[in-house]
């Protein structure tokens, strides 16, 4: 067969088409840049719409926390304050002027990139966050990837081997995952690999004896850069429970929807067509299928790491995690308002801009999706 | 007569379903000849397509299953090979081309992508240029025009018989001693269902492949083929040569679907069609599975299933009224009353 197709291929005038073979792909990379230059012209529009959207949620979260009883003035001088004390103070962090100048002065503050300074630390919110946003994006990229990697790779396998044993338990554990509470799954993982068999530490970042200069912020590439490897595992290690607790319910919705994808997908046509050409089994699933389902778990994989970067209050609380939820959460107790409204404005601007990166995956993945 | 390529002996193809085993293919023999074109016919439901993917080997599972029979290519038996032999067979001796040519090509593959993957499973030490130039002379043989371009197509920038052709491109890439045509031209318009048989039909002559094509419209046995097998209900009910079974049909079902093969010459207010409808399968009793729609139907053909007689040379049909004795009997009885 080989001899026979070489022979068919050295008398065929495919030879001269060689020599215009550069021009044809000159002409490819002038398509594909004209693709780019498409892309680009839609970031632009969707990022333009993306300025009424957190005009909006600013506005809603300014009103909302001063719905909140109490006032940062109050907090900070404690219950025996006097009257004029309070007063006094409120006047010089400007919060006796009425709502809307204080609104607008946020807002004018934010078009400049000035989120506003803490009434607690009076350090910018801008330099202030940028450590816990770190630890959480941090965790929840570490979670993620566990999640993704299992959860997809469960999901194609029930799939491939539906109704079979594997297929049953998978779904039964999913279920379970997207049911259990995450404090509880947390406490009993404490309890376990911590108190019990002592692989983990229970909770923090770092070791406190032996704190991380911190660089980046993020701990797992500053213990890189500084070639700190017993630091690096130490990292790692405390990522493991936290990490385990926040990616279980990812975990279990991706496998479920990377399920439900494939089974339709497998069914398909283009499926049978690619076994009837005697590719193997492995590379009909993992290639011909996965790519043609992977279009709704990615969207589920966006959302949910979206959610994980919106700060996991109660996974960081259980497992001392200095991250943008607990931060927040700290920011409310003191009715610190420029932090609660900047953190949550900069954790809006992150979970839109992940799906804007979901939305163009979508077009990398299939050629007839195409953004106007 | 021409060597054998393909024999089917005694294959049967059940689905195990909730609602009790469905023999979709019930114990049917055939064989495909080097270089010819078979046609089987049949309605929807008579085990055409089941008895297509039983020798590709590509019966979803479950529910389906091969339950007896041999599948024979080359002296091989293909029922006993794992999946994994299978994959060597499939594409490179056997190929198969599907009806839907809009949803049978991978849409988020070029169609290059696809064609090379088609040649490199089977010539994997074939360099990516080697691949590449296959891929373009092939496409030409099933005349593509400007094939260096479509090969960095997706099949949805491709119309209908540009797909079909891409198919057909694909199954032959690796030379296959066989190609299974399963109803390849029943999604496309005339002009180009025309244009694909003429295609398949110079492809069997230019490079000496078998061809298996299924198909349930009659007319386009008559264009192609050389030889035609009926199927009903899972069952095999004439096998004739295609001037037999045109001018000289044994078989009442046989007879049927050519009276239901609308004539421009003859205006009737009325199509003919077979009274009643396929058998479900799973409902399927002793006796002619067809006998429930004979016009010739005798107590016996409930009773007994009749068994594939030779009516003459080459020529098999699967009715009593083949037997010399019960024709007379039944013409007599028929007379009397």
């Amino acid at each position: 067969m080989k001899d026979q197709s070489n022979r068919l291929v050295k008398a065929d005038p495919f030879y001269s088409m060689c020599k215009d073979f550069n021009a044809f792909h000159a002409k490819v990379y002038f398509e594909n840049n004209r693709g780019v230059k498409k892309m680009l012209h839609y970031m632009g529009r969707r990022l333009s719409q993306l300025i009424p959207v957190l005009l909006g949620m600013t506005f809603i979260v300014f009103m909302l926390i001063r719905a909140i009883p109490g006032n940062p003035a109050q907090v900070i001088l404690g219950q025996q304050a006097t009257k004029e004390a309070v007063e006094a103070l409120n006047a010089s962090l400007g919060l006796d002027k009425p709502w809307y100048t204080q609104y607008f002065s946020y807002l004018g503050g934010i078009f400049q990139g000035d989120l506003g300074v803490s009434l607690r630390t009076k350090l910018p919110v801008s330099e202030e966050i940028f450590p816990y946003l770190a630890a959480t994006a941090e965790l929840a990229l570490f979670a993620m990837i566990i999640a993704v990697i299992v959860g997809v790779n469960a999901g194609i396998i029930s799939a491939w081997f539906q109704n079979s044993w594997f297929d049953y338990v998978a779904m039964v554990v999913a279920l379970i995952g997207v049911s259990v509470p995450v404090f509880w799954l947390g406490l009993m993982e404490q309890w376990a690999f911590s108190n019990q068999l002592g692989w983990f530490p229970t909770s923090g970042r770092e070791n406190v004896r032996d704190p991380i200069t911190a660089i980046t912020h993020f701990y797992l590439l500053d213990t890189l850069i500084q070639g700190r490897f017993d630091q690096f595992t130490e990292v790692i290690k405390r990522l493991v429970l936290p990490g385990m607790a926040l990616a279980t319910i990812p975990m279990a919705i991706i496998a479920r929807m990377t399920r439900s994808s494939m089974l339709e997908v497998m069914r398909s046509d283009y499926v049978r067509t690619a076994r009837a050409k005697g590719q193997k089994m492995f590379i009909v699933v993992y290639k011909h299928a996965l790519k043609n389902a992977v279009i709704p778990v990615l969207t589920v994989i966006g959302l949910q790491t979206g959610l994980l970067l919106g700060g996991a209050i109660l996974t960081e609380t259980i497992f001392s995690w200095p991250g943008i939820g607990r931060y927040i959460y700290d920011a409310i107790g003191f009715r610190d308002y420029p932090v609660i409204q900047s953190g949550i404005l900069v954790i809006a601007f992150i979970f839109i801009m992940i799906n804007l990166i979901v939305d163009l995956l979508y077009t990398v993945i299939d050629p007839r999706i195409k953004y106007k | 007569m021409r060597k054998k390529l393909l024999e089917i002996k005694g294959l049967k193809t059940t689905f195990f379903t909730d609602d009790g085993q469905i023999p979709a293919v019930d114990d049917i023999d055939f064989s495909v000849h080097e270089g010819e074109i078979l046609g089987i016919v049949g309605e929807s439901g008579s085990g055409k397509s089941v008895t297509s993917l039983s020798i590709m080997g590509l019966i979803p599972s479950p529910p389906g299953k091969i339950t007896g029979g041999e599948i024979l290519l080359d002296d091989q038996n293909l029922v006993t090979l794992s999946d994994k032999q299978m994959q060597k067979i499939r594409g490179k001796d056997v190929a198969m081309i599907f009806q839907e040519p809009m949803t049978s090509l991978n849409p988020l593959f070029t169609i290059g992508d696809q064609l090379k993957e088609a040649i490199l499973i089977h010539n994997p030490k074939w360099s990516k240029k080697e691949a590449f130039a296959r891929a373009i002379e092939i496409m030409k043989l099933v005349g593509l025009p400007r094939a260096e371009e479509l090969l960095k197509d997706y099949p949805h920038q491709l119309s209908g018989g540009m797909r079909q052709r891409v198919m057909i491109a694909m199954a032959l890439v690796c030379d296959p001693k066989v190609l299974i045509a399963d109803e390849p031209t029943t999604a496309l318009d005339v002009t180009i269902q025309a244009q694909i048989l003429q295609l398949m039909k110079d492809l069997n002559k230019r490079l000496n492949t078998a061809v298996l094509l299924i198909t349930h419209d009659l007319g386009v046995v008559a264009e192609t083929c050389e030889r035609v097998i009926v199927m009903y209900a899972g069952q095999i009910v004439e096998e004739a040569p295609i001037q037999e079974i045109f001018v000289n049909p044994k078989h009442p079902y046989t007879q049927g679907l050519i009276k239901s093969v609308p004539d421009m010459r003859y205006k009737k207010d009325n199509l003919y069609s077979i009274p009643g409808s396929v058998p479900k399968p799973g409902s399927i009793q002793e006796g002619c599975r067809f006998a429930a729609r004979c016009e010739f139907a005798m107590e016996r053909c409930v009773q007994e299933t009749p068994p594939l007689y030779e009516a003459a040379e080459q020529h098999k049909s699967r009715c009593f009224l083949l037997e010399k004795q019960e024709v007379e009997q039944h013409v007599e009885s028929v007379v009397e009353s």
